[in-house]
């Protein structure tokens, strides 16, 4: 009774997994049957206006890069100050907005991102959206940083006061070079994840039919252009569709990879 | 008389290729304490934890040789090694018990921890339930400082509350055979000198081998001990004989404090 | 130059508490005029964007009661001044038109929206995510159990908007046929959230049951426990707050997606009278309808998203620093 309660309910779990393995697996078939049939290398060289996707994909990097060289530095100035010069009721206090801040709606920040900056200036601009971006890559990167500084030993931060160096001189040629690996696959994972953002850019960027560098302007976005491609009702738009999402999904998951990648090969 | 006989007994754990025991031959007997030390990495704990395959719960493990168990209804002797269905494993895991380092109280109340080995083994009379538990209990020297919050949880008892409380839990199910993992090493002497205690009185009803980094205690509750270095079995004897008169010369440099 | 770097890590962690003070203080004073006009009763007025004649005016006098009975006393000194001027502009429209209309905003159906969808992905995702947790923590090999980790992780990292896109062209159609009803649903915007947070449920999930000392669990096996014993009796309870931790920190992420949802909900604001029915929740309302809101219908839009950020910020503090704290 008991090895067949067992059995059976090992049977489920395992059912389980093949169930939702299963969904994952259709999706990502999908997702490479669809994206692949549609892809074809003109796609990078083309605008959206001509059919092709370089405007949106050379946007959608741009956007993400000038986040992360605002996110970047804030957010590791940031960890830092949590772990390393913070003391008690503050830095906890800012640790654990800061989760709260990760885990927030990504639609939220873009309303917040409209009020402050979109109305304003009177209009979308790529400007709203990287910093929109920004906002929602700060605190991936402020839990990495203080994540990864408190693995770094007590002794190492010790042994370089004790030679004398003065403590933001060990926080950086030290601490940071030991927890320097760890830090650079928290940052990709972070940009894995914004670069596949679309809610906050709805209403900040926008997107655009045409190649811009002008980022005080509606910003060519390829998160958004999927989002009305797909709605379009021409099953050529929706093709275009498929061929971009299967772009974006190969761009984060190589991101994604190459940042496990280095954690595994420094162990 | 044995109740257990180890034979040629070889174990690599998975990923390996350097064997951590080595064709070891060793018996334990019916109704003794014995006592396996060496220095760490000897492979005292592997020999310890093959005794009731608790190995076998990561696979890829190679062993070789016999492990054989005296089945007290047919005064037979089997190969625990051959064991391969669920249901001879969880027979084994009920004749042979195990304590381990750090005390491992369930994240249950005493009573139902106590009682956990008794349900499973399908037990389900409350008197009976009750009444082993009250045993077990007492025999491991607990009874009195827990009997009136039973259903409080046991992770609020005393590191050296927890593992007596584990060793009631093992007793409860009436094993033949109890495996001590170096059980004191985690707790206070005076901890350390209760449970010593209750082990030389467990004596009476089991047979029981403990792994111990502590040659004091080897010394003071074992019957029996075998000295293990680098995955061999250097010696083994009666524990006086070992530590008073040992053959072998790692041996003596081992219990003088020359190494380890 | 030590100070200069001190400050300068201060200040950017300063920051971080400027900017959630700052969403919360923007929302809300985008909000205001929403919140002014219509009070706490925009959560459960179930009309949006509807006209209301003007004339009839027992409505309005109920409305303008509740306003000041909620408000405190500065603010409703406000409200009145507001209430002046509209209804000056209204008395301007009544020379005009004769039938003065006004439009009316509650968020009922969104809110409700969020909420159903997000409960359908919970229901649905809940056991198969606890099945793979456990698949990966207990019954696979390691390095089976380490290749679907990895691939399950990466599931969790492919962007929302692609599970929208599949769930409306591939598995709406199939779910249409079996329940009946439209292809945009409740039903099937609940399943498709449920399948985006089933990787991320699974996988925090397995790192809490992943906590239980090994040790515990061979002491259980050395008693004689079968595998679902030991899950059941030492894994499940010793995991159990960091375990609904994880769920509730994936509720908090299904209730604020918005991609997901998006190409499956219906948007449309419509009280759902069926699983099967179209409707929309906050997020989608907000995506479809930003670009075109002004005035009170865009300080609606940030009225809702006001309540949807302050229920995913106590739905997270809950999971985070309740249960994922205690389970440290």
């Amino acid at each position: 009774m008991r090895l067949l309660v067992n059995k059976i309910f090992l049977a489920l779990s395992i059912l389980s997994a093949l169930i939702g393995l299963a969904f994952l697996g259709w999706i990502l078939a999908t997702l490479f049957l669809k994206g692949l049939s549609s892809f074809h290398f003109s796609l990078f060289l083309d605008d959206l206006v001509d059919g092709g996707l370089r405007n949106l994909i050379v946007g959608q990097m741009i956007l993400a890069g000038i986040a992360s060289l605002i996110g970047i530095p804030l957010g590791m100035t940031a960890g830092i100050y949590i772990q390393e010069y913070g003391q008690g009721r503050y830095a906890s206090l800012i640790r654990d907005l800061s989760d709260i801040m990760m885990s927030a709606p990504s639609i939220v920040i873009g309303a917040f991102v409209y009020a402050l900056i979109v109305v304003p200036t009177g209009g979308t601009s790529g400007w709203a959206g990287a910093v929109a971006l920004a906002i929602m890559m700060i605190p991936v990167v402020i839990n990495t940083t203080d994540s990864m500084l408190s693995l770094v030993p007590r002794e190492l931060r010790e042994a370089g006061i004790a030679l004398g160096a003065s403590k933001y001189k060990v926080i950086i040629d030290i601490v940071i070079k030991a927890a320097k690996v760890g830090i650079m696959t928290g940052i990709l994972l972070a940009f894995a994840r914004i670069i596949g953002e679309t809610a906050p850019l709805l209403f900040t960027s926008e997107t655009s039919n045409y190649f811009s560098l002008n980022l005080s302007e509606s910003f060519p976005s390829l998160t958004v252009s999927i989002y009305d491609l797909a709605n379009e009702p021409e099953e050529s738009s929706r093709d275009l569709a498929w061929a971009a999402s299967f772009i974006l999904t190969v761009m984060v998951l190589i991101i994604n990879l190459t940042g496990r990648f280095i954690t595994r090969n420094k162990k | 008389m044995s109740v257990m006989k180890i034979k040629k007994f070889s174990f690599t754990y998975a990923g390996v290729d350097h064997p951590s025991l080595k064709s070891i031959t060793l018996p334990i007997e019916k109704n003794k304490i014995t006592a396996l030390i060496g220095p760490s990495g000897c492979g005292k704990s592997t020999l310890l934890r093959s005794m009731n395959r608790i190995h076998d719960l990561y696979p890829g493990n190679k062993y070789d040789g016999k492990i054989e168990l005296l089945n007290e209804e047919t005064g037979k002797f089997e190969n625990i090694l051959e064991i391969k269905k669920e249901n001879e494993f969880i027979k084994l895991r009920q004749k042979v018990g195990m304590i381990f380092q750090k005390p491992t109280p369930f994240p249950m109340s005493i009573f139902d921890n106590v009682a956990y080995g008794l349900r499973i083994a399908g037990i389900k009379n409350k008197t009976e339930l009750k009444d082993r538990v009250e045993t077990a209990l007492k025999g491991s020297a607990l009874w009195k400082e827990v009997h009136d919050r039973l259903d409080k949880s046991a992770m609020g008892l005393s590191g050296g509350q927890q593992q007596r409380l584990c060793i009631a839990r093992a007793v409860a199910v009436k094993p033949e055979v109890l495996l001590f993992d170096e059980p004191t090493s985690a707790l206070d002497p005076i901890s350390t000198g209760a449970i010593e205690e209750l082990i030389v009185e467990l004596k009476n009803d089991v047979s029981i081998a403990i792994v111990t980094h502590n040659m004091q205690q080897a010394s003071r509750i074992s019957d029996y001990t075998a000295f293990m270095y680098l995955g061999d079995l250097i010696e083994y004897d009666k524990t006086e004989n070992i530590f008073l008169n040992p053959k072998e010369k790692q041996t003596e440099d081992y219990i003088t404090g020359r190494f380890g | 130059m030590e100070k200069i770097f001190q400050k300068l890590s201060l200040t950017s962690a300063t920051l971080v508490f400027v900017l959630l003070i700052g969403i919360f203080l923007t929302l809300y004073s985008a909000a205001k005029p929403a919140i002014d006009e219509f009070g706490f009763d925009f959560i459960t007025n179930p009309d949006w964007n509807k006209e209301v004649v003007l004339e009839n005016l027992d409505d309005e006098a109920i409305i303008d009661e509740d306003d000041v009975a909620i408000a405190d006393e500065d603010d409703a000194e406000i409200a009145d001044e507001d209430d002046v001027i509209l209804d000056e502009d209204e008395m301007l429209l009544d020379d005009e038109d004769e039938t003065a209309t006004k439009t009316i905003y509650g968020g009922l159906v969104p809110i409700v929206g969020t909420l159903l969808t997000t409960l359908i992905a919970l229901a649905f995702a809940l056991p198969i995510a606890m099945g793979i947790a456990v698949f990966l923590a207990e019954i696979a090999p390691k390095n089976i159990s380490y290749v679907v980790g990895i691939a399950i992780e990466l599931l969790a990292a492919i962007p929302s908007i692609i599970f929208g896109m599949w769930g409306l062209y591939y598995f709406a159609p199939i779910i249409s046929d079996l329940f009946g009803g439209y292809q945009v649903s409740l039903l099937t915007a609940g399943l498709v959230l449920g399948v985006m947070i089933l990787p991320f449920m699974a996988a925090i999930t397995r790192d809490s049951m992943n906590t239980t000392p090994a040790v515990l669990k061979e002491s259980a096996y050395a008693l004689g426990a079968t595998k679902f014993e030991v899950i059941k009796d030492i894994i499940f309870p010793y995991s159990k707050v960091g375990i609904i931790g994880s769920i509730i920190l994936a509720l908090g992420r299904a209730l604020g997606e918005t991609m997901a949802v998006a190409f499956l909900i219906g948007s449309v604001f419509v009280l759902p009278q069926k699983i099967t029915d179209p409707t929309i929740s906050i997020p989608v309302a907000m995506a479809n309808n930003f670009g075109e809101a002004s005035g009170l219908g865009e300080s609606a839009l940030f009225y809702l998203a006001l309540i949807l950020f302050i229920i995913s910020f106590a739905v997270i503090s809950l999971a985070k620093f309740y249960f994922l704290k205690k389970a440290k």
